[in-house]
């Protein structure tokens, strides 16, 4: 049977990789192609690396940059930013990305989703929900790295990009970025059920536990990480860690 | 010389490397006097059914392919949709396949389920082989391989099963047909596992 991936969410910021706390005070970790190798040593399940500037600076993805990164993982790898163009998506598989990553030009333009799966398959294109908590406790879905709200019911809208054809959803708590206190189940179980896509869980993650939780309450298939895979101790220091696959087996009860 | 068969559907890259990571020489090309030449033949494969064999038939590559497989009897690798398209017919599409398998393809169903396992199958998972020689030779039952999927492989002929995985019941992971060898995982995101695969299939 399968067992749920634990995923490294890795953030691009021009050439280097950073790590932020509800979406802002970045904090610079290192070179990506260092990073990523390290990750690839301990035989990550799966990568995701998400180039936060791309839409706020209204470009595509940084190419030169991401075949570098790229070429050296023999993991599947998916990316987001700035994807905007059928152009830009097969020139990332061509490289060697295993998945895209739609999100900011989707919200706006969600029959992009639908000419992406078409052309590459459902298994290959990923849509990523970046949500808030509004101020009565529901959820609000954002875009454009949570600067700007959008209409409707999240749950509404998940269920919506998996008909559109997106073959996997990443469910990305801004309030629980960075936090490292948990994730927010409750939103991933709202998500999770009612759609039959595999939900990713995104956001909050602080101990391995995190992790069964989201699969067992949370009903996600997979789960990824930022914080507790590249911060160790009170200070946070730079550190790339990632749990042993044994752990992670007994852990998933595999 | 191993030839990736480039149809601009599929992984060509990260096959290159992890072959070239094994030791073997390989390249990547649709130039039909370089996969005549090939001593093997790889095809990947990403995306729809019907789309792969368009663009295999716009690249006036089907006879090639057909030839390379049935006469010359290369062996050929076909990587997850690769596969597929080894296969008769697919639910993903209204076209035919080389049919050089007795097999069809199906999408994954679990609708009748209480809670429904969820489609495509992703993820790592283990899978079973049939044969310890061969592609999946020194590869031990706790062996891991990355899937990405919505459709899966079902056989008409059990002796052309070379492996299984289990997602809520048991399914075609790998088909041997002669020189004809399919895969329904991605060796190439498959970290050591993937690599032996390559490297057996290499030096066959």
């Amino acid at each position: 049977m399968l067992i749920p991936r634990v995923i490294p969410c890795l953030l691009l910021r021009g050439r280097g990789l950073v790590k932020t706390t509800q979406y802002s005070k970045p904090v610079y970790l290192g070179d990506p192609m260092n990073i990523v190798k390290l990750f690839n040593d301990k035989e990550v399940d799966e990568l995701v690396l998400l180039d936060i500037d791309a839409t706020r600076e209204q470009r595509g993805p940084n190419f030169e940059v991401l075949a570098e990164i790229v070429s050296e993982s023999f993991m599947p790898f998916a990316y987001g930013g700035g994807i905007r163009t059928l152009a830009d998506v097969k020139k990332l598989f061509a490289m060697g990305i295993e998945k895209v990553i739609l999100n900011s030009y989707a919200m706006e333009n969600p029959d992009f989703i639908r000419v992406v799966a078409e052309q590459v398959g459902s298994q290959s294109v990923v849509v990523c929900l970046e949500i808030k908590r509004n101020f009565f406790g529901g959820w609000q879905l954002t875009t454009c790295g949570a600067r700007r709200g959008v209409e409707g019911d999240v749950v509404e809208w998940a269920h919506k990009f998996q008909e559109l054809g997106a073959g996997e959803l990443l469910i990305s708590s801004i309030d629980r970025d960075g936090m490292m206190k948990g994730y927010d189940l409750d939103l991933l179980c709202k998500v999770s059920s009612a759609v039959s896509v595999p939900v990713v869980a995104c956001g909050g993650a602080g101990s391995i536990d995190d992790f069964r939780r989201a699969v067992e309450e949370g009903g996600a298939a997979a789960v990824a990480a930022g914080s507790l895979f590249v911060f160790q101790g009170p200070h946070r220091a730079v550190l790339i860690t990632f749990p042993e696959r044994a752990t992670l087996e007994k852990l998933f009860n595999a | 010389m191993i030839v990736i068969l480039d149809y601009g559907m599929g992984n060509v890259g990260s096959i290159l490397n992890m072959l070239r990571k094994a030791g073997s020489e390989a390249v990547v090309s649709s130039t039909p006097s370089v996969i005549k030449g090939a001593t093997k033949l790889i095809l990947p494969g990403v995306g729809a059914f019907d789309i792969a064999m368009s663009r295999l038939r716009e690249r006036g590559l089907v006879h090639l392919l057909n030839e390379r497989a049935l006469e010359d009897r290369i062996p050929l690798l076909g990587i997850c949709l690769g596969a597929q398209l080894f296969c008769r017919t697919s639910e993903e599409g209204v076209g035919e396949g080389f049919g050089w398998v007795d097999a069809d393809v199906r999408r994954f169903r679990f609708a009748n389920e209480d809670r429904p396992l969820k489609v495509p199958h992703m993820g790592w998972n283990r899978v079973h082989p049939r044969s310890s020689e061969g592609l999946f030779a020194g590869l031990t039952e706790s062996s891991r391989f990355y899937f990405s999927h919505s459709y899966h492989v079902v056989c008409h002929e059990e002796s052309d099963v070379l492996g299984t995985f289990e997602y809520g019941g048991q399914f075609v992971a790998a088909v041997q047909k002669g020189n004809i060898l399919g895969v329904q995982f991605h060796p190439e995101k498959s970290h050591l596992y993937g690599l032996r695969i390559l490297a057996n299939f290499a030096e066959l």
